[in-house]
């Protein structure tokens, strides 16, 4: 399988993982594929707009509802981005207080979408293309929430400051006193992205690792998406953590910066989308979920977004890094949901903001 | 006026004919004789017309109490709550043994204090030498200073991240630049305590400024006129003259700075935070994080408002009941003292304050607007419209921003400024009982940190029977009741300056309360009023701290746009926002005030 960007043993790992989460209720009827049909569209133009609420990195929103927009004329979408964290929190605050304003929700934190189908918030929608191509394991046999996107959460320096043989390469290069002052990572009660990122890390480091690296009067921003930002600035020189994304695009635009996949393994992000029930749009928000994890829009993921797709069909940008070539970590939202009150008090307590 | 001595005569009011010509040398007697008697038959029930104006105060009255009281007796009952709803002490016990609640308390203080210190050692010689001397520039330079109160902290606070960040800030890459020192090192180091208190003093002197500069435009050159013809020399007039009859305004500046600097949200979110550290207000939005913590949040600014009440009861027995009234229907053009070669030194002087809030900031973002990395000098290998063209056209949380900034703006100045005038008509008058609350109560506000207070609007207002949370008008309650406090002190001020015996010759001559507020007091401080109205929609514009519990999605404005596109590190983006947000703010600034200048409605020339 040369097209297909996972290697038969991640499949497996995958599977195994989420086969003992919640998620993958024991043979269950799949929900009914929808296509794209001319009926939808209409709909979707007679309601004229959604709002799209994400925790992607703002430029790459943006663009996946211009292209929306240019594909379909007669439909605005709304970017309503924040921290995956904060997304939760606000729609959240929202629904409590019969506020409904969101049509579709991104977001990069599978922990989420437990509670929300716990809430049953969520709209039992499954694009026909989903159900045809996707892997099963990579969206709810009801139809409530599909994979929209992959990647991990990296370590990174800037070129200008480091040169490649003094780069840390490993977690445990991060303890290292030279980079006292140094580093810059973000906060797990922020981003969807750096709270599974956290909890892989406990899983497989423990807290104390943790505990040492807040001795290192570590930058703290907020958004994964900032530490990548802050290394094309030369703010900080290492990241200890943040998109792994966001450096690809930076590298490709010429920036000084460069990824590293530590050599303990690499957390791995999904992040999945969702309909909700109470859209003010629901057709426009259905044609959106439809949208988004076509094939169109899954190679925009991979070609602008340097993001990872689950679509069996994308095709990676030639010399790029495939998944299958990093050793990764698993992924696991059910635990996340456990242990994410946790991990915010101790990671504020452990590095005081 | 013949037949009237200084002795205290009885007259009924409306019933004779009151001769109130102005005659020279038996003016101050008889205005005082008129103002002994005027005052206590000021009480007696004029017919129906002031039967009128009662109501109406009245209603006022309710009308505040609903907006402070409200949102202020849930914060208490949340304080005094456990998770379970039960009455308990043990939210004021955690706050006082845990000392990730002392820490910021303290740093809190610290800050605020320094944050006054030295915005009252920088505004007070600013303020004098705009009003007093005959430094050149001085329109520009109040110009200049409004500018920086425009600017928003938070705005002020990213600038200074572009200019100061210890590595890539432009100020510290022109210092390595200039003295070859290696990348390590760096001359200012923004991510710290006193990189808070710098940025927060930046944006909070032109408080100090705008008080002391008004009070010193108000003091007549008569008084100054007296020192001089008898024998005072220029220091001794301003020692004994000027000075102390600038205090009033000095000392409410720089408890309006305090204040302020102590319920700052956004500079220290932003800069804070990296840096390790909570202050206050950071620490009470942390509790807010989901799941919301409403009783040690409401616990915790308890000690802030505690501490603003005993500061405010200072400041009264600091000026107590002197009246310093310089508007007294009699006045002259302030005699400006003369710089001569002192002019450039003073002129270096206010140049280098002023580099700080405005010349530098706004450059940096200029910058960031036009290059690709925003701490890159814009050069021709990185200069970029993409910025500006992704704002416009990208963005798609733009144009609603703009809209509900602009509709919150200008409704919460218009109906802010008529709070303000009545309430300080009430008080400063004594108009009804009860006064003395009123005052407090409209001063009290500024105790409840921006953040708090949007929590307790969103406790009020997220529930039956009045939902509001969601609205426009939840925002629309958090501004007013924010901007009140300092609009008040503001008409408050400028009606101490203007006696009360203009207002009573009116009343003598039998108009209600009303019809004298209309025709003799509020033309007076037309100036007044039109720089609070100013005042209050600038103030809206640059409110972060409350917003941020307040909105959603529908009804984000600018402010809370830009805090998120920080919190995701999109400088380019912010810079552009930015400087659209300080063109709008300046343009319906300079519109609402027709002349480039603040406060250039006044009663003599410049």
């Amino acid at each position: 399988m040369s097209k297909f960007p996972f290697s038969r043993r991640d499949v497996l790992k995958a599977s195994a993982a989420l086969g003992a989460s919640v998620f993958a209720a024991p043979s269950r009827a799949q929900a009914e594929a929808s296509p794209i049909t001319p009926e939808l569209v209409a709909a979707a133009r007679k309601e004229g707009k959604l709002a799209f609420y994400t925790a992607m990195d703002l430029p790459v929103a943006e663009k996946f509802g211009k292209t929306f927009e240019a594909k379909f004329p007669g439909i605005t979408v709304r970017v309503e981005r924040s921290g995956a964290e904060r997304v939760f929190q606000r729609i959240g605050q929202e629904m409590d207080s019969r506020i409904h304003a969101v049509d579709v929700v991104n977001s990069a934190d599978g922990a989420h979408f437990i509670v929300w189908k716990r809430n049953d918030w969520l709209a039992p929608y499954l694009p026909e293309e989903v159900a045809r191509h996707y892997p099963p394991q990579y969206y709810d046999p009801d139809g409530l929430w599909v994979t929209t996107r992959v990647w991990l959460s990296s370590l990174g320096y800037n070129t200008n400051l480091v040169k490649p043989e003094e780069a840390p390469k490993s977690f445990a290069d991060l303890l290292d006193p030279k980079w006292m002052g140094k580093m810059v990572k973000a906060h797990p009660a922020y981003s969807g992205t750096i709270m599974t990122a956290t909890f892989q890390i406990v899983r497989e480091l423990g807290w104390g690792y943790l505990e040492k690296l807040a001795r290192q009067k570590v930058m703290q921003v907020q958004s994964s998406t900032d530490p990548p930002k802050k290394l094309a600035l030369g703010e900080r020189a290492v990241m200890a953590d943040g998109n792994d994304y966001n450096l690809v695009q930076l590298k490709e635009a010429g920036q000084p910066v460069e990824v590293v996949y530590p050599q303990e393994g690499t957390p791995l992000v999904t992040g999945p989308s969702a309909v909700f029930k109470s859209a003010p749009n629901p057709n426009a928000a259905r044609l959106f979920q439809n949208w988004l994890h076509s094939l169109e829009a899954q190679q925009l993921l991979v070609d602008f977004a340097r993001q990872h797709s689950v679509h069996p069909l994308v095709q990676e940008k030639p010399g790029a890094r495939k998944l299958s070539d990093i050793k990764l970590w698993k992924d696991d939202p059910a635990g996340v949901e456990q242990a994410s009150e946790q991990i915010k008090a101790r990671y504020a307590q452990i590095f005081r903001v | 006026m013949a037949g009237l001595g200084p002795a205290i005569h009885v007259f009924l009011l409306g019933h004779e004919d009151v001769d109130a010509r102005d005659k020279p040398g038996h003016d101050v007697s008889t205005v005082a004789a008129f103002m002994t008697i005027a005052l206590p038959a000021a009480g007696i029930p004029q017919r129906t017309k002031l039967d009128l104006s009662r109501p109406i105060l009245i209603l006022f009255a309710a009308v505040l109490c609903a907006l402070i009281v409200l949102p202020m007796s849930w914060l208490v009952y949340y304080s005094l709550v456990d998770r379970g709803g039960a009455f308990t002490l043990g939210n004021f016990v955690t706050l006082a043994t845990d000392p990730t609640f002392i820490d910021p308390l303290l740093t809190t203080l610290i800050l605020a204090v320094s944050s006054s210190i030295i915005c009252c050692a920088v505004a007070a010689p600013m303020g004098w030498l705009v009003a007093r001397t005959d430094l050149p520039l001085r329109r520009t330079v109040r110009a200049l200073v409004t500018a920086s109160f425009v600017t928003p902290p938070f705005l002020g606070a990213i600038a200074w991240e572009l200019l100061a960040a210890p590595n890539s800030g432009l100020l510290n890459k022109l210092y390595r630049a200039v003295t070859g020192a290696p990348q390590d090192e760096h001359l200012f180091n923004i991510y710290s305590l006193e990189g808070v208190i710098f940025v927060i003093s930046c944006y909070t002197f032109p408080y100090v400024f705008v008080l002391l500069a008004n009070a010193l435009d108000r003091i007549p050159g008569d008084l100054e006129d007296a020192s001089s013809i008898l024998g005072g020399r220029t220091w001794t007039t301003a020692r004994r003259i000027t000075i102390p009859l600038a205090l009033p305004a000095l000392v409410a500046g720089a408890l309006v700075a305090f204040l302020q600097a102590m319920t700052l949200f956004g500079s220290p979110a932003i800069l804070a935070i990296p840096a390790g550290f909570h202050t206050m207000t950071t620490k009470i939005w942390s509790l807010f994080n989901y799941p919301p913590k409403p009783e040690l949040a409401a616990a915790a600014s308890i000690p802030l408002l505690v501490l603003t009440v005993l500061l405010l009861r200072g400041e009264h027995l600091v000026l107590g009941r002197r009246g310093y009234s310089v508007v007294g229907g009699k006045g002259g053009d302030p005699r400006l003292i003369r710089l001569g070669s002192l002019q450039w030194l003073a002129l270096a002087f206010v140049f280098l304050v002023l580099l700080c809030p405005v010349f530098l900031p706004y450059g940096a973002l200029l910058n960031a607007t036009f290059s690709r990395v925003a701490t890159s000098f814009v050069w021709f290998d990185n200069f970029t419209l993409h910025n500006i063209y992704f704002v416009f056209f990208e963005l798609s949380a733009t144009p609603l921003a703009v809209k509900n900034t602009f509709v919150l703006g200008i409704s919460s100045a218009t109906v802010g400024t008529i709070l303000a005038l009545v309430i300080a008509y009430l008080t400063s008058r004594r108009a009804i009982r009860g006064y003395r609350t009123l005052g407090f109560l409209a001063t009290a506000p500024v105790a409840i940190p921006g953040i708090v207070l949007g929590v307790g609007l969103f406790l009020s207002y997220a529930r039956p029977p009045l939902v509001l949370y969601g609205t426009l008008w939840i925002l629309f309650l958090a501004f007013v009741t924010i901007a009140l406090p300092a609009a008040y002190q503001q008409m408050q001020s400028a009606f101490r300056a203007v006696h009360p015996d203009l207002e009573d010759a009116s009343r003598i001559l039998g108009s209600s309360r009303l019809r004298t507020l209309r025709d003799i007091t509020a033309p007076l401080l037309r100036t007044s009023v039109i720089a609070t109205w100013c005042f209050i929609f600038v103030g809206v514009i640059r409110e972060l701290s409350a917003a941020i519990m307040l909105f959603t999605s529908e009804t984000k404005v600018i402010s809370v746009l830009i805090f998120d596109l920080n919190e995701s590190g999109d400088l380019g983006a912010i810079s552009v926002l930015g400087l659209i947000m300080l063109a709008i703010t300046f343009t319906v600034v300079i519109a609402v005030n027709r002349i480039p200048g603040f406060g250039d409605a006044r009663l003599r020339n410049a």
